[in-house]
C-alpha cells in the first residue's frame, strides 16, 4: 500500500462551532461544513502522520467502523477535500516548515 | 437555507461571537472629511495584548475577523498581527485605504491567505478623492495598490462612501472596479463621530438625491424588488432581532473597549480589565441589547416597514434611544418605497424643540 500524508491547507479559515468544523476557502470564499468523520481527519491532518494511522487511531477508534471500509472512505474523502483546496495529499511527510499550524480552536 | 445562514443561526443559538471587528489603531495617514474617528493614539493595545485577545476570540468561537482602523497598516506590527490571526485560522478581512500597500505587501497578504481587502475609493478623479482624504496623491497610490492586490489574485472590494462631494462619481468608481475585477459597494451611511459630534452628517446626500441611487439597477440590482412596498408585519417579524450586533458580532477598539458594533458606541467592557468571554457573556449592556426584539421598539414596532427596514440600533442609540428609530434608516425606507415611516410621523408630531433664543414679552 502506498502511504498518503495529508496536511491542512494554510489558505483556509477554520473554526469548530458546536462540534461542527466550518471551513472557508480564501480562494473562492466557499464555506464548507465537515461531517464528524471528516472533522476528525481534518484535525489530524498534520502532514506527517500517515493516513492509515489517522484512520486507525481516530476514525476506527471513535466511530466503530471496520478498518478496510474506513480507509477506503477516508481516501475518497481526502481526495474530495484536496480537490476543494482544503487539504493537500502527498506520498512523503510534509517538510516541517510547510506543516500546518496546530488545529483551530 | 444557505450554509452561511445555518452557521449564523447556530452561532446565535450557541451565543457565539461569530464575527469580530477589531480596530488595531485609530491613527491614519488620511484625514477624510466624513471620518467619525479621533486620530490620536490614546494608548493602543500592544502586540502582545492583541495576540492574547485574538486567542481569546478564537477560543470564544469567532471565525470572521475584520481588521481595520484608522489605517491598519500604520501599525508597524500589522503583518505580525495578521499572520498571528491567520495562524489561529480566522477568516481575515482587511479594511484599508491601501496607500501603504506596495508589491511586497500585496504578496504578503496573498501568502497569508487574507480573504478580502476592502479599500475606500471616493472617486475616479484625483481632485475629488484627494480632496476628501486630504492626502495629495492618495487616489494614485490607492489604485496602484488595487492593481497589485488583484494581480496577486486577492479579492478586493472598492467601498464607495456616498457624500455630497463625490455624488457625481459613483459611475466612475464603478467603472474602475469593473476594469480591475474588483467588487464595488456604495454606502450612503455617514456616521456621527464616536464622541457624539454630528457635524460630519453635513456630508450626507439629500433624500431627493438618494432616490436616484436607490432606483439605479447598476447599484441595487432588481429595482422593483429593492424598492418594493414593505411586506406585512406579523408576529414572527415582531419576535425578530433588530440586527446581529451583540448577538453574533462585536467590535473592539484599539484600546480594548468592547462594543456591540463599530457603529454602536455602547461601552460593554474592556479586555484589559476583563477576559473577553466574561464581557461577551455577562456584560449588562450586551445583555440589554440582546433582550431587544422588534416588538420592543418604541416607534418601529408599529411601523409598516418593520420587517424590511435596515434600521441600525447603533444609529438609533446615537440619536438617544437604542429602542427608537434611526432617522437615517427611516429616510432610506421612505426613499426606497415612497411610504412614510412611523419614525418620520413621530418626528413631525413632536413639538418643535425650543431654540436658544427666548422671547420675552414685556
Amino acid at each position: 500500500m502506498n502511504e498518503k500524508y495529508i496536511a491542512r491547507s494554510k489558505a483556509v479559515a477554520a473554526r469548530a462551532l458546536g462540534g461542527e468544523m466550518m471551513i472557508m476557502s480564501a480562494a473562492d470564499s466557499t464555506l464548507f461544513s465537515l461531517s464528524d468523520v471528516a472533522t476528525v481527519i481534518w484535525e489530524a491532518a498534520d502532514g506527517c502522520t500517515p493516513l492509515s494511522e489517522i484512520v486507525d487511531k481516530h476514525v476506527c477508534a471513535e466511530f466503530d467502523v471496520p478498518a478496510d471500509v474506513a480507509y477506503r472512505d477516508a481516501q475518497q474523502l481526502v481526495e474530495d477535500l484536496a480537490v476543494r483546496g482544503i487539504l493537500s495529499i502527498s506520498s512523503q511527510p510534509v517538510a516541517e516548515t510547510e506543516r500546518p499550524a496546530p488545529e483551530a480552536p | 437555507m444557505s450554509l452561511m445562514q445555518a452557521l449564523n443561526d447556530k452561532a446565535l443559538g450557541l451565543g457565539v461571537p461569530l464575527s469580530a471587528h477589531l480596530d488595531v489603531t485609530y491613527r491614519c495617514n488620511e484625514r477624510c472629511e466624513h471620518c467619525y474617528l479621533d486620530h490620536d493614539d490614546h494608548g493602543e493595545m500592544t502586540t502582545a495584548e492583541i495576540k492574547d485577545l485574538l486567542h481569546q476570540l478564537a477560543d470564544a468561537g469567532a471565525f470572521f475577523l475584520t481588521l481595520s482602523g484608522g489605517e491598519v497598516l500604520m501599525r508597524r506590527d500589522a503583518f505580525e498581527i495578521i499572520e498571528y490571526a491567520r495562524s489561529l485560522m480566522f477568516n481575515v478581512k482587511l479594511k484599508t485605504n491601501a496607500v501603504m500597500i506596495r508589491e511586497k505587501e500585496a504578496q504578503r497578504l496573498r501568502a497569508l491567505g487574507v480573504e478580502q481587502v476592502q479599500i475606500s475609493v471616493y472617486s475616479h478623479r484625483p481632485e475629488v478623492h484627494d480632496a476628501i482624504t486630504k492626502l495629495p496623491g492618495s487616489l494614485k497610490r490607492t489604485m496602484a495598490a488595487v492593481r497589485l492586490l488583484r494581480a496577486q489574485g486577492l479579492r478586493v472590494n472598492m467601498a464607495n462612501v456616498l457624500m455630497r462631494s463625490n455624488r457625481a462619481d459613483t459611475e466612475g468608481v464603478q467603472a474602475l472596479a469593473r476594469e480591475l475585477g474588483a467588487h464595488y459597494t456604495l454606502d450612503p451611511t455617514i456616521t456621527p463621530m464616536m464622541d457624539g459630534n454630528t457635524s460630519v452628517l453635513r456630508h450626507r446626500v439629500d433624500s431627493s438625491e438618494l432616490s436616484s441611487y436607490f432606483h439605479n439597477p447598476d447599484l441595487v440590482g432588481d429595482v422593483e424588488s429593492f424598492c418594493a412596498p414593505p411586506t406585512p408585519v406579523d408576529a414572527d417579524v415582531l419576535e425578530g432581532l433588530p440586527c446581529s450586533a451583540g448577538h453574533t458580532s462585536c467590535y473592539i477598539s484599539p484600546y480594548g473597549d468592547v462594543y456591540p458594533c463599530v457603529q454602536f458606541p455602547l461601552m460593554c467592557g474592556n479586555v484589559r480589565r476583563e477576559k473577553f468571554l466574561d464581557i461577551w457573556q455577562h456584560s449588562p449592556q450586551l445583555n440589554e441589547v440582546r433582550a431587544i426584539r422588534l416588538k420592543h421598539l418604541t416607534t418601529c414596532s408599529g411601523c409598516t416597514h418593520a420587517g424590511s427596514c435596515t434600521r441600525c440600533p447603533g444609529l438609533a442609540y446615537m440619536e438617544g434611544n437604542m429602542r427608537g428609530p434611526s432617522s437615517a434608516d427611516c429616510e432610506k425606507s421612505f426613499v426606497r418605497t415612497g411610504i412614510v415611516t412611523a419614525g418620520m410621523m413621530a418626528r413631525e408630531a413632536r413639538p418643535a424643540r425650543a431654540s436658544g433664543l427666548v422671547q420675552i414679552q414685556l
